[in-house]
């Protein structure tokens, strides 16, 4: 990681959710780095957590029941958890913001979609409100909707469009960090291409760093330079991305790679990982991926594995199988 | 260039109409919505310009000319004392159209306010609310305005804040709900996450949600607190006579029915024309105010 340029710093972050049955460990000591720029893919399981990490960058945790528990989130030097209610809400939006998964149900549906864009847009920039509408006009043309419809409400256009105006909502600020949670999980897969080459478009464009929250690694491969991947409310692997494709190093990580199908080979059964999610209320002690794991030693059931460095830049919480990946073995 | 500005320009003119106009244009496609507003906007004529508009004194009683049936001089006859019915109907207009939107309009604001306020800030101060709310629904609305006015005493006035008062949970519970189903919405949270403030989000995105449904429940709601009051006058607790009210009016000629049906029917002909009325433009309502519905 280099620590030239970080725009975001995420350390020992904990989120608990406070339930009837129980804590949620919801996010349990999370670390993670992002340089300026990059996009980083944020991969697991529903329910690992990677959502209300997302929610816990934007101080958006439903509280009640959510709480932040302790860690740091750094951004661009300053420590979000400890600025106010008032400061956030100059964060949110300008310096960063957030595309949410589903579009049908993240636009106001009683207003039109210009007025929309010129909200987030006269929140955050001194201008008037005819100026909002003309930008809000420009960034519809930018994620190539026909400047003639932006006076239409959120349900006359198609989901694949609702994604775009989402889009330019969330781009209309120029924000440094955009947080992208499943953007394209609710359209079909055609439209999923179209909007995922427009964000990597815009990305560019905006040169705005991304933390992409999905469970495709295909998406990942498509568009991120770095991958995380989380599991029970922790990051179990974080590498870049050639690095982790061609060298998983972490069971869970593995396991995934393997229940991808193959285009190439005809089997009847995709091979899985045995086992469930852990129960987050009562999560397992030591590494929470070893009652799954088939190389799980005594060590995994006692201590919590730290992030050891098993290449360059690619980190793994497994102390087996770095050192196995380190003397060359075979991992299995 | 001139070309597509020319085919532009007129469409973003077209789109540009003010909500409410929009709105109406889209109410002036139902013809049934039309029909109760052109009935509601002859009320309320009738209400406003009754002096000048009704043939006789609504009070003044003519014992030569008691139990008439319509005839040229006495449009729809007149009463026991010879009151012109048609004269009593136009000044009752007024009475009736007073009582329901002033009740509604006292429902509407307590209630909503309760409800908004137990809607945003739940917890133990929406439980409080809303348990007292319940009390209050689970006395019929007719029985509880009966209480009301049996104990403030019968009068205009009374009857207003006693019709207003039992709708109030109705109102609570509609406003309350729309604020829980919009609260928890996605676009809340995006409003949320591009740093929009709790009031700016209260006003800007769940009170224009929520309208429709209130708009909707408030017309239906003028329908049912003009009959709930015509039902207290029946029963001789609203309007005092000889005052013209259409609950009173229908209640005095009951016991002439069989012989004089004409004294019940037209009232009678009157509460339904409005409540019908009402009824239609509320649905024709519910339906323009739907953006989902446009084309």
């Amino acid at each position: 990681m280099n620590d030239t340029d970080t725009m975001l710093d995420i350390k020992n972050l904990t989120i608990h959710y406070e339930a009837e049955g129980g804590t949620v460990h919801a996010v349990e000591g999370l670390n993670l780095t992002l340089g300026r720029g990059e996009s980083l893919g944020f991969v697991g399981e529903t329910g690992a957590g990677k959502t209300t990490t997302a929610l816990g960058i934007m101080r958006l945790i439903p509280n009640p029941p959510g709480k932040i528990k302790s860690g740091e989130i750094i951004f661009n030097g300053e420590n979000l958890l400890s600025k106010s209610e008032s400061e956030m809400r100059k964060i949110r939006g300008a310096k960063i913001a957030m595309i949410f998964q589903d579009p049908m149900t993240s636009l106001n549906p009683v207003i039109t979609v210009d007025k929309q864009i010129a909200e987030m847009i006269s929140l955050h920039k001194n201008v008037s409100k005819s100026e909002a509408l003309k930008l809000a006009g420009d960034m519809l043309e930018l994620v190539g909707i026909r400047r003639e419809r932006m006076h239409d409400y959120p349900h006359q256009f198609s989901g694949g469009m609702k994604q775009r105006v989402v889009i330019a909502i969330a781009l209309a600020c120029d924000p440094e960090l955009l947080i992208a949670d499943e953007p394209t999980t609710a359209l079909d897969v055609t439209i999923q291409a179209q909007v995922l080459e427009l964000m990597k478009e815009l990305k560019q464009k905006f040169s705005a760093s991304m933390i992409l929250i999905t469970h495709d690694l295909g998406i990942v491969a498509d568009i991120c330079d770095k991958v995380a991947i989380m599991y029970a409310g922790r990051v179990v692997e974080y590498a870049d991305k050639r690095s982790l494709y061609t060298n998983p190093v972490h069971p869970y990580t593995r396991g995934l790679f393997r229940s991808v199908p193959d285009i190439e080979e005809d089997v009847d059964e995709l091979p899985v990982i045995p086992g469930l999610m852990p129960d987050p209320v009562n999560l397992p002690s030591g590494c929470a991926f070893h009652p799954r794991c088939s190389m799980a030693v005594d060590e995994c059931r006692n201590s919590r594995p730290k992030m050891i460095e098993a290449e360059e830049g690619h980190f793994a919480a497994c102390p087996v199988c770095v050192k196995k990946f380190m003397n060359g073995e075979a991992l299995s | 260039m001139t070309t597509t500005d020319e085919k532009i320009i007129p469409e973003l003119v077209r789109k540009r109409r003010s909500p409410l106009f929009e709105v109406f244009l889209r109410l002036s496609k139902s013809p049934l919505a039309m029909f109760g507003l052109a009935i509601i906007f002859i009320l309320v004529f009738c209400a406003v310009f009754a002096e000048a508009i009704s043939p006789y004194s609504p009070i003044k009683q003519d014992l030569m000319h008691m139990f008439e049936t319509p005839s040229s001089a006495h449009w729809l006859g007149t009463d026991e004392f010879g009151r012109d019915i048609l004269s009593r109907l136009i000044y009752g207009a007024r009475v009736s159209l007073q009582v329901g939107f002033i009740a509604v309009g006292i429902a509407l604001i307590t209630g909503g306010m309760l409800g908004a306020v137990s809607g945003y800030y739940s917890g133990w101060l929406d439980n409080c609310i809303m348990r007292v709310m319940d009390v209050l629904l689970s006395i019929p609305q007719t029985l509880l305005a009966i209480a009301i006015v049996a104990a403030l005493g019968p009068s205009l006035m009374n009857l207003m804040i006693a019709v207003g008062i039992s709708a109030v949970p109705t109102y609570a519970r509609i406003v309350r709900g729309s604020v829980l189903s919009i609260r928890s919405m996605e676009f809340i949270e995006a409003a949320r996450a591009a740093g929009s403030s709790d009031l700016r989000i209260i006003l800007k995105h769940i009170i224009p949600n929520s309208m429709a449904p209130i708009i909707v429940q408030s017309t239906l709601g003028v329908a049912s607190a003009i009959l709930n009051a015509a039902g207290l006058s029946f029963i001789g607790l609203g309007i005092q006579p000889p005052n013209p009210e259409w609950g009173a009016m229908l209640s005095g000629g009951r016991q002439y029915i069989r012989d004089f049906p004409h004294m019940t029917l037209y009232p009678g002909l009157a509460i339904m024309l409005t409540i019908l009325a009402l009824n239609f433009l509320g649905d024709g309502l519910r339906d323009a105010l739907d953006p989902k519905l446009k084309r």
